[in-house]
């Protein structure tokens, strides 16, 4: 089952897989983005290229492709080189542990949530690389305010999944998916654990098989709410999104860090910008609103849940699986291009502010919550 | 009293509001503009939808006494020269040949006596005043809605509006020029009866 580390081309199969899925959904989002903020704006967006413009990205990445890859005299070649393949493998692997369906995750490994932190930090790493390697002092600033941003915003993002894990118990992605849903018990090591409404026994009202929106971590422990509010605010600091986006202003400065890439590499930088997009959203789904769980409860006889969950291990079950995880993660992404398009960008002391005065503190109580809140549901 | 713009539930609420803002912006996106003229009475009554005209396949009608390029119905034209003359920067250039026989009417009943060899307007350097179309005679000098001729040579701002070809030009000018020295022939010829009688 989810662990496939023995056979070489099943691995492969799902690199490729995984990379394929990843592409499309980023080629959707950045139409999506564009067609979006043209709405929002009451413009048009793209209208010529396709059918309501909808070959737009493919034009876009065409045309990247066919550009010069420039790289400046004085640039540190090989770190220059190396950065955007390195930023967009951060992002990439951290998708490695991402289960998307109830059989179906790339790497099952126990410590998902850990290893995905730790990954995408490298991130960082990478984005170092891009601002010193360019040898040009607007990369460099451009690259030192992502990396605090992104340094700073890890902590309050860390705290909030960290009460996720603690309520869960688990650090396993697959597990915590599977406790947030009718099919809990089908879980193996799971099979006694029990659900109660808002995590509290006391209430003796049992939803293991109501499942549904009953069973989503933010219903759990509705504590867990806050640090959804938490984690996403931080998310959107961590991908540089609006109204985080100081490093790449777009309206103010040409670009951040990746000002003096061009072509492939450029495409890259924009790439891996997508995926962390979709990372993070993914995480939100999985942590705090029920992963590939379907959103409908059993009320009795009508069991919708099930008949909206299919069967774990077949196709069925598979199918209703990324159905949910991605229709729900599309109703993040699209909550994140609307705040990009209603809120003004913040200052950088406004920005350090939120993040260590604001953010922190409060995920901090949260995990204090959480941990007394995780006592009452035994 | 001033209102209260400061505590976190004011800052939830004026989040939220302008999340609903943005949002209904994005519900009203199937609605659009329909490109109408100013005077229109429904101008002002669509609030929302897209914006957008997409510029060469639709247009906002121009106004009826908007000064765009001239037209000259070269049928209608007597070539009394009058807008060359009056035109501030001398674009349009008029060369005028007698004609030998009767060459009708224009169309409000003129009767037209000249041909016009050259008929050009400089568009490029027409500066849109109108003038020349107010003094024109027959009125065959007009302004035309069309304002999108840019063009990628600059010669071909160049209008010319003659229907005759070069040949036909020369072939009315040497007409002209025989029934100059016709007419100086039998009036040397009369001069000469006289002086004899
Ligand atoms: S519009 Fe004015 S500038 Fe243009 S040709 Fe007529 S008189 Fe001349
Ligand atoms: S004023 Fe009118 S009729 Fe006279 S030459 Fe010009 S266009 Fe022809």
């Amino acid at each position: 089952m989810p662990y496939l580390w023995g056979n070489k081309i099943i691995v492969m199969l799902a690199f490729l897989l995984t990379l394929g899925a990843l592409l499309g959904v980023v080629i959707v989002l950045a139409y999506a983005e564009r067609k979006v903020a043209a709405f929002m704006q009451d413009r048009m967006g793209p209208t010529e290229a396709g059918p309501q413009g909808s070959l737009q990205v493919m034009a876009d990445v065409l045309k990247l492709l066919q550009k010069e890859d420039i790289i400046p005299a004085a640039a540190d070649k090989k770190l220059f080189k190396l950065a955007p393949i390195l930023i967009f493998a951060a992002v990439f692997a951290g998708f490695a542990v991402i289960p998307f369906a109830p059989s179906l995750v790339p790497a099952g490994i126990g410590i998902g949530v850990f290893y995905l932190l730790a990954v995408v930090s490298l991130d960082v790493v990478g984005l170092l690389m891009a601002g010193w390697g360019s040898n040009n002092k607007y990369a460099m600033l451009g690259a030192m305010r992502s990396v605090a941003q992104i340094v700073s915003y890890e902590i309050p993002a860390g705290l909030a999944i960290l009460s996720a894990v603690m309520v869960c118990q688990s650090l396993d992605f697959q597990e915590i998916s599977y406790q947030q849903g009718a099919l809990m018990n089908q879980f193996p090591g799971m099979e006694y654990d029990m659900n109660w409404l808002f995590g509290i026994r006391e209430l003796g009202i049992n939803t293991t098989t109501i499942g549904g929106i009953t069973t989503w971590n933010i219903f759990r422990a509705p504590i867990l709410l806050v640090s959804f509010v938490i984690y996403f605010i931080a998310s959107l600091a961590e991908s540089n999104r609006a109204p985080f986006d100081i490093p790449e202003a777009e309206s103010e400065l040409v670009a951040g860090f990746h000002v003096e890439y061009s072509g492939f590499r450029f495409a890259v930088l924009f790439l891996a910008e997508y995926s962390m997009m979709v990372l993070v959203c993914l995480v939100a789904v999985i942590l705090f609103l029920g992963s590939w769980n379907t959103p409908l409860p059993n009320i009795g006889p009508v069991a919708l849940a099930y008949w909206t969950s299919g069967t774990v291990g077949e196709l069925s079950g598979i199918l209703w699986g990324i159905f949910w995880l991605l229709s729900k993660t599309f109703i993040l992404l699209f909550l994140q291009l609307q705040l990009r398009w209603t809120y003004p960008r913040l200052r950088a002391d406004q920005l350090m502010h939120l993040c260590w005065k604001v953010l922190t503190p409060v995920a901090l109580a949260v995990v204090l919550v959480a941990g007394i809140w995780r006592m009452l549901m035994i | 009293m001033k209102k209260d713009t400061t505590g976190f539930w004011y800052v939830v609420k004026s989040l939220l509001s302008g999340l609903r803002l943005t949002w209904s912006h994005f519900r009203k996106a199937n609605k659009r503009r329909t490109p109408e003229y100013v005077s229109d009475a429904n101008y002002f009554k669509q609030d929302d939808g897209l914006v957008t005209l997409k510029y060469p396949y639709e247009a906002i009608p121009v106004p009826d006494n908007g000064r765009y390029r001239l037209h000259n119905e070269i049928d209608d034209c007597i070539v009394c020269d009058l807008c060359a003359k009056i035109c501030p920067v001398n674009c349009i250039t008029i060369d005028s040949v007698k004609a030998t026989e009767d060459i009708g009417t224009t169309s409000d009943g003129t009767k037209k006596r000249l041909y016009a060899p050259t008929f050009d307007i400089d568009m490029a350097k027409c500066c849109y005043c109108g003038l020349c179309t107010t003094v024109c005679p027959t009125d065959c000098l007009t302004m035309t809605p069309v304002y999108d001729f840019s063009e990628v040579d600059i010669k071909n701002m160049v209008y010319h509006f003659t229907d005759l070809s070069p040949e036909q030009a020369e072939e009315k000018k040497q007409l002209f020029a025989k029934q100059q020295e016709e007419m100086a022939a039998a009036k040397a010829a009369a001069l000469a009866a006289r002086k004899k009688g």
